[in-house]
């Protein structure tokens, strides 16, 4: 990819059933503009998220991956956010170790009044992923030096995921 | 079989460092009625028969290989090959053919990286010349050939189908006997079977547990830790919580926190984003400058975390430089389906 304009990152998105997920209802009944880079996936909340989650996306292709939830102090759980916020801090440390930019995995809160936020969110986010570019993970394990590219239990690909 | 009768068995070490050999050797007398339900045909570390005879076998007529050690290079890759086809049932032996283990850390780095730490940076190195080992060098006397070092550490499972996983760096003994007393009634479990428990290492830890709230991680030379506490309730990093039993605690009961060689319990595919999961929910901090303060104290998380299974995990490596990547796509290697059963 030569011109980064024409980049349209994939980002995906992990937003919980409270909040989140609904400030983009939200953002989207009230017809807001944001890139069409995210593709979203509705968890109950960001404490069911699963670092392997996180690892399977980006493995699949994806070149970033957005957590949102609600406020801290205003989980509907009552703890779940704050396990995310842990949980997000640890795994962007040890991802940081495996070479992966700590902007390609974000974790952000916007209530569910809150469209205008998650709006901004998506924009930033692509932004800055458009210029760390794309992230193309499979191209670590398929090349020659790694013996004739046969690898099992990574069949995904860039540009495969959920386009 | 042989025309013996006895069923044909093949052992053999890729990229590993000899501890699952000593291992077979653990069972102790029971080593004699292995040798004697057996016709060992492949063993190179104790017995000697050479590749070529290997070769010469009949595709399947080995019933059962044995096979340790990671995927590192050319040869590990041809071995790994050739047993597979030559062998009914192959048995990743193991954390190195299973998980990846030690080789697979390498893992971390790139070819470049180590091949110049090795051979140029290292401090006890003196190589002005920078010599490098070659796949090919020719001599008057002809071409001399070594195997190709690859960029990546594989799994055996990565590079061939396999039937059995024994778990383990090394496996324990009794899991060992298990697999072969199966072997021998041919009351075999479904393949894909890792043989060992299928909870983690907690479920076999005599240590009392509480409710967790670190503060504060500390490296094992740092306190003198309860011996009936809970190592993790002490802020002392135990990989016991994401690690598949079978091993009977063995590093918690003598104060050592357990490094995962196990591999993650079953169902699980990435074991480090398990201890990533378990780890960060029961730090005591609700602001982001409270976490940051205590995971300072946990240094190298994803050397703790995959410290076994980085060739195993689905990120499998660092990210490579730009330009040494490639946008090909990977082959599938056949898996076995569990439910198609024996």
């Amino acid at each position: 990819m030569s011109d980064l304009q024409e980049f349209q990152p994939v980002i995906v998105g992990f937003l919980c059933n409270w909040c989140s997920y609904r400030a983009a209802d939200l953002a989207g009944t009230s017809r807001m503009g944001y890139p069409a880079t995210l593709r979203d996936i509705r968890i109950m909340c960001t404490g069911r998220l699963d670092p392997a989650f996180v690892l399977k996306a980006l493995r699949g292709g994806a070149d970033g991956v957005l957590i949102m939830g609600c406020h801290p102090g205003q989980c509907h759980y009552e703890e779940g956010n704050y396990k995310a916020l842990r949980r997000v801090a640890l795994l962007k440390r040890t991802l940081a170790q495996l070479g992966v930019e700590p902007e390609r995995v974000q974790l952000g809160w916007a209530s569910a009044a809150e469209g205008v936020v998650f709006a901004e969110k998506v924009a930033e986010m692509t932004e800055q992923i458009r210029a760390l570019g794309p992230l193309r993970w499979g191209g670590n394990l398929a090349d020659k030096a790694n013996g004739n590219g046969t690898l099992a239990g990574v069949a995904a690909m860039d540009e495969e995921v959920v386009s | 079989m042989s025309e013996n009768g006895k069923p044909k068995l093949a052992l053999y070490w890729a990229s590993s460092c000899g501890g699952c050999e000593i291992s077979v050797l653990a069972v102790h007398e029971k080593i004699l009625d292995v040798a004697e339900a057996f016709d060992i045909v492949f063993w190179p570390c104790v017995m000697d028969f050479k590749e070529k005879d290997v070769e010469a076998m009949a595709d399947g007529e080995i019933d059962v290989c044995l096979f340790n050690g990671a995927i590192r290079n050319s040869e590990n890759e041809h071995m790994a090959k050739l047993l597979r086809r030559k062998s009914k049932v192959m048995v990743a032996y193991g954390s190195c053919s299973h998980e990846g283990c030690m080789p697979g850390l390498a893992n971390f780095f790139d070819r470049e990286q180590m091949l110049n730490f090795i051979y140029v940076d290292s401090p006890s190195t003196d190589n002005p010349e920078r010599v490098f080992p070659q796949v090919e060098t020719e001599k008057p006397e002809g071409t001399l050939t070594l195997p190709e070092f690859y960029n990546t550490v594989k799994t055996l499972d990565q590079v061939v189908p396999v039937e059995y996983y024994l778990p383990g760096c090394p496996p324990e003994a009794q899991w060992t006997l298990a697999a072969v007393e199966a072997i021998l009634s041919g009351e075999l479990p479904p393949p894909g079977s890792v043989i060992g428990l299928d909870v983690t290492v907690c479920d076999e830890c005599p240590r009392e547990r509480s409710e967790k709230k670190i503060t504060h991680f500390y490296r094992p030379y740092e306190i003198d830790p309860d011996p009936d506490i809970c190592l993790l309730d002490q802020g002392l990093f135990c990989a016991g919580i994401a690690t598949r039993a079978g091993c009977g605690a063995l590093c918690p009961r003598v104060n050592m926190g357990c490094r995962g060689c196990y591999g993650p319990n079953e169902g699980v595919e990435d074991q480090g984003a398990k201890l990533i999961a378990g780890i960060a929910s029961v730090i005591d901090a609700r602001t982001p400058e409270d976490i940051d303060a205590i995971l300072d104290t946990l240094p190298d998380p994803a050397g703790y975390f995959y410290r076994f299974s980085l060739a195993h995990s689905m990120l499998h490596r660092t990210a490579l430089a730009e330009g040494d990547r490639t946008a090909q796509a990977i082959e599938e290697v056949p898996r076995l389906d569990p439910k198609l059963g024996t």
